[in-house]
């Protein structure tokens, strides 16, 4: 079995069975015992063991190690919508600076679409010391298999050691099948990324097993290592002007740039406010508003802040807010700044969306709702008392 | 058309309980559902047959206890179901999981429409669905919120993005991964839930599919864990009290603050 107890130095601690996300091992007669039938090797109990007595071995008799040393540099996708590099790229050019100077190796964007000349100059300025250019009339919108297959062809030319990518629509749709294609292996949504200096590895941290354990994944045997991370997880890195940077552009031509799917048309859906995902400050609802029309309390507060509004799963299933405004496991995941979670109970499905928020502020009556466990301010008031006065506030100290 | 629809079984959250001393979960006794995103794709492909005729196929790869999940999808109007299970898929990383469940569609061989959930509420990757397509050498398009059009050849539809959406025509065969808001999935009905029952689910291992066994399970996949840990606990918070006038003093300092 790829998986096995080596009892002479299990000393029956627990931890394994306490960190089994499948609930596949028992202690008999103070030993560690794996059920077979359950265990999905996910590999969460061998690296959780103190004592290294849970193997879980691994053939990678298939993988090309042997070439791995020739892998250099780490790249971003730098992603532009209507011919403007989005912020995500900013912020991985910041982090991908950091990797960098612990492989002691350089940093560089790849670039793809139509006229972008500004562009390349702003990605030197945030980090970039290479730009990989490719402009071509078919590339000017997001198409997932000329990109993916320009990007297949950038990566087998000049090898880069690690790839990271934003987890947005298209950044999704793209980075898992330039994957498969290369065969590398791909880690989604990481919170954090960092160097093992010694092996010049990425470590790749992200939430696992579906709860609130975090595991740190690694991929010792490919390359590129492959990340992606979401939108305002890292800080963008500033733009210095005095920065100097290589710009390569790629000529590609022919079959390559086809596509089989066409877009059609790109609608945007203007809102009256600030899309969540790029809020700075979110102003959420829940089943504590108890009407539609108590929306609007909230929405006057966020314009006041100058932030979005949010919803939970139950204010938007009641039909109070549109889904696009849902936070939460089956919505979306926010990073703001500042959350204020109104009549929002904090079921897990709704803090798995919100929880990284850097301040959360919660109001609500019930002083057991579970949401003030992981606020930074709890208050146990009457919402339609405390909102109102607290936007006529903010906007008399803005007036001053 | 034939469809086929993949899922996948997920321990059902809402059960999920936090051992407040160890900050671990305490999984005992949790039940097994479908990804709730898998929902949505059932539906679609019921849906879709429906208007224009054919089958739907469910495939799912995991332990043998996920043949729950494809009979509970057959309960919902799916017309066949597809087990994956073999020891040899254990460990599948998101390469290794699309590598088999490709290794399965390409022996079902006769489909036009692949339906996926836009991610699966355990793992959270969403890359399993472009994965499928990519090893089939298909098309994708994921973030479905609408089918607009379907034609003999060709398909439309509307492809969530942060700002709106993207209408998008693709050929035939496509995979698509939808998004919540494209349907409101059925009930089961009481004719589904008797045929649920009595259906046969096909079990193949990695020999029916004819899948390369180095890229299979554990061996297969390119990544792997190296470390697990608990996140520490938020700080403990403050609770603001007093009356009225002194709670929103606080606020509009603490919010001067933080901004």
């Amino acid at each position: 079995m790829p998986i096995q107890v080596i009892f002479e130095k299990c000393t029956g601690c627990t931890v394994c069975v306490k960190v089994c996300p499948f609930d596949a091992i028992r202690m008999m007669d103070k030993k560690a015992v794996i059920n077979l039938d359950k265990c999905t090797l996910c590999g969460a109990c061998a690296p959780a063991c103190k004592f290294k007595a849970i193997l879980l071995e691994k053939s990678e008799a298939g993988s090309p190690k042997s070439d791995l040393r020739h892998y250099k540099g780490v790249w971003i996708f730098a992603e532009q919508r209507k011919g403007k590099v989005q912020p995500i790229a900013f912020e991985l050019l910041g982090k991908a600076r950091e990797l960098a100077r612990d492989l002691e190796t350089d940093v560089s964007a790849v670039l793809l679409g139509d006229r972008l000349e500004e562009e390349i100059q702003e990605l030197i300025w945030r980090g970039a010391d290479k730009v990989y250019v490719v402009e071509k009339r078919e590339l000017a919108n997001y198409l997932d298999e000329p990109y993916t297959n320009v990007i297949v062809e950038l990566i087998k030319k000049y090898k880069p050691e690690a790839f990271l990518c934003g987890a947005t629509t298209i950044g999704r749709s793209l980075i898992s099948r330039i994957a498969i294609k290369i065969k590398a292996g791909l880690t989604a949504d990481c919170t954090d990324l960092a160097v093992d200096k010694e092996k010049k590895m990425l470590l790749q941290t992200r939430p696992a097993f579906g709860g609130n354990i975090m595991a740190t994944i690694i991929c010792p045997a490919y390359r590129p290592q492959m990340a992606t991370v979401r939108h305002k997880v890292f800080p963008e890195s500033p733009s210095d002007m005095k920065r100097k940077g290589k710009v390569i552009r790629e000529n590609l031509d022919g079959p390559i740039l086809e596509s089989r799917t066409s877009l059609l048309d790109i609608i945007d859906e203007i809102e009256s406010t600030v899309n969540i995902g790029d809020a700075d400050i979110i102003v959420a609802g829940g089943r504590g508003m108890k009407t539609p029309e108590n929306f609007k309390m909230l929405e006057d507060l966020a314009k006041a802040l100058g932030g979005a509004v949010g919803a939970s799963r139950a204010a938007v299933d009641s039909g109070w807010m549109p889904y696009s405004h849902q936070v939460g496991q089956t919505g979306k995941t926010v990073c703001p700044k500042i959350y204020i979670a109104c009549g929002i109970s904090g079921q897990i499905q709704h803090l798995v969306g919100m929880q990284s928020a850097k301040t959360i502020i919660a109001i609500n009556s019930d002083p057991y709702a579970p949401i003030f466990k992981i606020a930074n301010y709890g208050i146990v008031a009457d919402i339609f008392e405390i909102i109102p006065i607290l936007t006529r506030r903010l906007k008399e100290v803005c007036k001053k | 058309m034939n469809i086929i629809v993949c899922i996948k079984q997920v321990p059902e959250t809402t059960e999920v309980r936090i051992n407040p001393e160890t900050n671990t979960l305490m999984r005992e006794g949790v039940k097994s559902i479908i990804n709730p995103f898998d929902m949505y794709a059932i539906e679609e492909g019921v849906l879709i047959r429906e208007k224009v005729g054919g089958k739907v196929t469910v495939v799912t790869m995991g332990p043998p206890q996920a043949e729950a999940a494809l009979r509970e999808a057959i309960s919902l109007g799916a017309d066949e179901a597809i087990l994956l299970s073999d020891r040899a898929f254990a460990g599948s990383d998101t390469w290794a999981t699309s590598y088999t469940l490709a290794a399965a569609i390409r022996k079902i061989k006769d489909y036009q429409l692949i339906i996926c959930g836009k991610q699966a509420s355990d793992g959270d990757t969403a890359q399993v669905g472009p994965g499928i397509a990519t090893h089939l050498d298909i098309p994708q398009v994921i973030y479905v919120k609408k089918v607009e059009e379907i034609k003999d050849t060709t398909i439309r539809v509307w492809r969530m993005t942060e700002d709106g959406y993207e209408v998008i025509e693709a050929p035939f065969p496509v995979l698509f991964t939808v998004v919540k808001e494209i349907n409101t999935p059925r009930l089961p009905s009481l004719k589904g839930i008797m045929r649920s029952k009595q259906a046969k689910i096909t079990v193949w291992t990695h020999k029916d599919i004819e899948a390369d066994f180095a890229q299979l399970g554990l061996n297969g996949s390119p990544t792997q864990v190296a470390k697990v840990f608990t996140p520490a606990p938020r700080g403990k918070g403050q609770m603001l009290s007093g009356t009225t006038d002194d709670i929103v003093a606080g606020l509009v300092n603490i919010l001067k603050e933080q901004q």
